[in-house]
């Protein structure tokens, strides 16, 4: 019996093969042709589908042939170029950019103020709870009536409704944010002999950068979308339109290639903040940190 | 504790006075259920430049009771007391090395790190500039002031850590199981850096742990915690075994001595 026992697995013999010099199998690494290197980079995958937008609308428009309806791509360049060069543009986006960043920036303080409060004492916690539960599904543009008869026509109102849009989308990330510092992180904090305010500042906002980025963004979105639509319900405020009564004026005027031309700049603004700006302190912050990945 | 101790401490210059003392510390702490009795009426004394190491299995109050000298929770009996000052809420003075990787501040570099607390204390700048990359060299890290935690090992995190906290030359160093998250090999090498280092400059270090073997290497004198409730089971001398003597007769008698301590008359659970 022991004769006929095998191994399981069986015994094999040992090879050894000849490897062919890489030298002889040519190129091993292979340069992508130009249109295949073209085609992995996502800006110009995204710029085709610009140009073939544009396409579409030129020559959809060409053939609806109702520039008071729908106006040529072409057109609206025109006008969007006219009312950069005249001055309009400019001028009416810098009255829309003046409001939202004196908007936002209050908001904003007043939304770390909150959350401080919050995270420090329970009464506060609870405040910023039930605050954010009944303001935050509120569209900020449905107290632009309240705001109006309260602060009258004109800038404060405007302020007034960027301030609800961006508190507690800011406010909620924020307390979010920070009741997700780490134990560790906190205790170590303490041991430096950190309290209070030079807490909150030393160790909880770094900690919920990430978070509070993310409200950062939102409220942006929610600031500029609600102001440029606050703009188009009453427009002026003393004696100044935004981008959103450019938009409201032209309409009036049936000068439709120029609405179409503060859409875009609405866009081109929206766009350059959430993807250029916030790319960049996403980049020098959360991202060189290793809090984020990107 | 009615140890005789028949080894005295080989440490020149140790004054008679105790540096801290924890005198009869019984320390509770809520649950949403239940209010835990961690330690019952435990007391040591920690000399200046002692090696205590707090032992005991999970459970056994030891982490709370570091926790509890460094400040972050106050005794319901007895008193804990820094050079006879009772101990009031976390501070410099009692630096604290955890066992999670995330102690350090992602958003400052290496030397940043080690320098922001002691920019907080008052140190000027430059000098905690200094300070911060002479005790980065002394953890071998000279390489890394630049980098952000997050490009680190682990192990490097933990040499970090204990730079920053001897950076700032606190009065006793806290440490809680700090090498439990590193593999095998790296712990032994922490261990032997943390000698050296202790060698070099001299600090006094409480450290908790629940190796044994960890505890008779890296401690002076090591107090061996009974089992839930934490109560002082012993205060053992070891401050002449380290990793040369691993091998040898005493060094296995007094883990013995210890295990059977832990473990006496019970199957080792966890």
């Amino acid at each position: 019996m022991n004769a006929t026992t095998r191994l399981h697995p069986p015994v094999r013999p040992e090879i050894e093969f000849d490897v062919t010099a890489p030298a002889e199998l040519g190129d091993v690494a292979k340069p992508l042709s130009l249109p295949e290197r073209l085609a992995e980079n996502a800006a110009v995958r995204r710029g085709l589908i610009l140009v073939g937008v544009a396409l579409v609308w030129e020559l959809y428009a060409r053939w609806l042939n109702s520039p008071l309806s729908f106006p040529t791509f072409l057109d609206t360049l025109e006008a969007l170029q006219e009312g950069i060069m005249s001055g309009v543009i400019p001028a009416r986006l810098s009255v829309t950019l003046q409001t939202l960043v004196v908007g936002y920036f209050i908001g904003l303080v007043i939304a770390a103020v909150l959350t401080t409060v919050a995270v420090t004492t329970r009464i506060g916690t609870d405040l910023l709870s039930t605050f954010t539960a009944m303001f935050n599904p509120l569209p900020a543009i449905a107290l632009l009536p309240l705001a109006l008869l309260w602060f009258g026509l004109g800038r404060p109102s405007l302020v007034f409704v960027i301030i609800h849009s961006v508190l507690w989308a800011v406010a909620l990330n924020m307390h979010s944010g920070f009741l997700s510092v780490s134990e560790t992180l906190r205790m170590a904090g303490r041991t430096f002999g950190l309290k209070g305010l030079r807490f909150v500042f030393g160790i909880l906002i770094p900690a919920a950068f990430p978070a509070i980025l993310a409200g950062l963004k939102i409220g942006w979105a929610f600031a500029w979308r609600t102001l440029i639509a606050a703009e188009l319900v009453f427009g002026v405020s003393s004696g100044q339109g935004g981008l959103g009564w450019y938009i409201f004026e032209n309409r009036n005027t049936l000068n439709t290639a120029s609405v179409f031309a503060g859409l875009l700049t609405v866009m081109a603004v929206g766009l350059l903040v959430e993807a250029v700006i916030f790319r960049i302190i996403e980049a020098k912050t959360v991202r060189r940190w290793g809090m984020q990945r990107g | 504790m009615s140890q005789v101790m028949e080894r005295a401490a080989v440490i020149d210059a140790t004054p008679d006075v105790p540096l801290v003392r924890v005198e009869g510390v019984t320390l509770q702490y809520k649950t949403p259920e239940h209010l835990v009795t961690a330690t019952y009426r435990v007391s040591f004394d920690i000399h200046k430049q002692d090696r205590l190491v707090l032992l005991g299995p999970s459970g056994c109050g030891k982490s709370t009771l570091l926790k509890a000298i460094a400040g972050f929770l106050d005794p319901v009996e007895g008193r804990i007391t820094l050079k006879d000052k009772v101990v009031e809420g976390p501070g410099p003075d009692r630096m604290m090395v955890f066992q999670e990787f995330d102690q350090l501040l992602p958003w400052k570099t290496v030397s940043a790190n080690v320098a922001y607390p002691m920019l907080i204390n008052g140190v000027g700048r430059d000098e905690a500039m200094a300070r911060a990359l002479d005790a980065l060299a002394k953890v071998n890290l000279t390489k890394f002031v630049d980098a952000y935690p997050h490009m680190l090992s682990g192990g490097m995190k933990q040499r970090v850590a204990i730079a920053r906290a001897m950076a700032m030359k606190p009065d006793v160093l806290l440490m809680d199981e700090p090498y439990a998250a590193l593999d095998a090999l790296t712990r032994r090498k922490m261990q032997e850096e943390l000698l050296q280092l202790w060698d070099d400059v001299g600090f006094t270090l409480v450290f908790v742990t629940h190796s044994i073997e960890e505890a008779v290497v890296v401690g002076s004198r090591v107090v061996v915690l009974s089992p839930h409730p934490g109560q002082v089971r012993a205060e053992l001398n070891c401050h002449d075994l380290d990793f040369k003597q691993r091998d040898s007769v005493e060094f296995g008698r007094l883990t013995a001595r210890i295990s059977h301590m832990l473990f006496d008359g019970q199957t080792i659970a966890h």
